[in-house]
């Protein structure tokens, strides 16, 4: 195979190279759920000895989202992927692979993309869950690019869904603040030119324990028998220990970040928007310092009133970069998502 | 040739302006990092890292936490440079 360059556009915009195949595929819509409940810092702070300052100076976080008592990843994916569909023009019966990204639904089976095809009427897709936390995104959009390269389907569902609400200790000052819940959702599909550039992943396993669920769905099993009662845990509530997530975020992300845009073809002063996983925005600021990401280039923030969505940041983030103008349709986004495993994905999309 | 702790200190003190803006002649062997200058646990972690690649020394994460005071950092710097 040789290597394949499109046309120079008439915008001028490089173009992404990629290996020689038959098939291109691109980002044809994204979708984006945001739950109606708006939750301020004071709030959090009701069970937490934090303030509103103290929250905002260490992660960005203003006000998250949290979804109805019953509201569930299925709902809010839902939501996302009509919204995508739609933008996409689109239509359910087209679609041949769902791909749903999620470590929120609290079904140990049947996986949550099976029920959301159904709702969507999307007649007998290919549908399976992804765990990949808050890389898991960028994952499914790898799959879905590859799928639709290789021919084994015309377009795909990708989500990124998390109600993070439900697995957050409200009580612990290191996590209770930065989390919130959300979908975002993508139509990848079959395309003229390459719209989804090279992933570079990877995974850490000998740091599983730095974000992780506390205990296992079997330590909840004594709480059901009354005399092993007192062995029994609260909640297996996810917590991580920050400052080495962030050490890691920042300096071994930003390298994966540059590799990601040098395996496009691209260089940093290419790129038309970075949305990097909205974890901290104390992470997206240092991650930009150390990438020596030209001035020009818009970043996404939407932490700020959304808080860390895992699975969904990166999609809601890009979609309202694109709703609000500060990302061109058709530009080049470099997105990187990166979370408990420790797994991590980067890729150059071109922005739908 | 090994830096002296003088040296060190007014490297850390180039990192830990670069960071929080502070003067470096605010960075002084008996301040607190967290006390003293305000530091917070992320700022810290940057000026780790930034200090890892100035000093080509390792500092591992559970190392951090034993560096309260900027004696603490220049001493292991010290220490442990290549």
């Amino acid at each position: 195979m040789t290597d394949t360059t499109a046309e120079p556009s008439t915008t001028g915009r490089k173009t992404i190279t990629v290996p020689g195949s038959i098939r291109h595929a691109r980002i044809h819509g994204l979708g984006g759920y945001r739950p109606e409940r708006v939750v301020t810092n004071e709030e959090i702070c009701e069970f937490i000895d934090s303030s509103d300052e103290w929250i905002q100076q260490r992660s960005g976080i203003v006000t998250r989202r949290f979804a109805r008592e019953d509201e569930t990843v299925v709902d809010m994916a839902e939501a996302a992927a009509r919204q995508a569909l739609d933008r996409a023009g689109i239509s359910a019966d087209q679609i041949g692979v769902v791909i749903m990204a999620t470590v929120s639904h609290p079904y140990q089976t049947p996986a949550a993309a099976p029920i959301l095809a159904h709702r969507l009427q999307i007649p007998n897709p290919a549908a399976f869950d992804i765990s990949a936390a808050c890389a898991g995104y960028c994952h499914g959009i790898s799959l879905a690019n590859d799928m639709v390269r290789a021919g084994t389907a015309d377009y795909v569902l990708v989500v990124g869904v998390e109600k993070l609400s439900d697995f957050t200790d409200k009580y612990d000052r290191g996590s209770a603040f930065i989390f919130g819940d959300g979908a975002g959702a993508a139509v990848v599909g079959v395309s003229d030119v390459p719209g989804i550039g090279p992933t570079l992943w990877g995974s850490l396993g000998d740091k599983a324990d730095v974000i992780t669920q506390r205990e296992s769905w079997t330590d909840l099993r004594p709480a059901m028998v009354e005399e092993h009662r007192e062995e029994a845990i609260e909640w297996p509530a996810f917590v991580m220990q920050g400052q080495t997530v962030f050490r890691w975020a920042v300096f071994s992300m930003a390298e994966v970040a540059v590799e990601a845009v040098e395996a496009a073809g691209l260089t940093p002063g290419d790129l038309d928007a970075f949305v990097p996983h909205q974890a901290n925005v104390r992470i997206t600021d240092a991650m930009i310092k150390r990438l020596g990401l030209p001035e020009h280039v818009p970043v996404a923030r939407d932490i700020a009133e959304t808080g860390n969505t895992s699975a969904a940041s990166i999609p809601l983030a890009m979609a309202r970069m694109l709703d609000e103008g500060e990302a061109p349709s058709g530009g080049l986004a470099l997105q990187i998502g990166f979370g408990a495993g420790l797994v991590y994905a980067a890729q150059v999309v071109v922005m739908p | 040739m090994a830096l002296s702790e003088q040296e060190i200190l007014e490297g850390l003190a180039e990192i830990v302006n670069e960071e929080t803006g502070l003067e470096p002649e605010e960075v002084q062997m008996d301040k607190s990092f967290t006390e003293d200058l305000d530091i917070d646990s992320l700022s810290m972690m940057t000026i780790v890292v930034n200090a890892e690649d100035k000093f080509g020394v390792r500092i591992p994460d559970d190392e951090v936490k034993n560096l309260t005071h900027v004696r603490d950092a220049v001493t292991y710097i010290a220490n442990n440079q290549g």
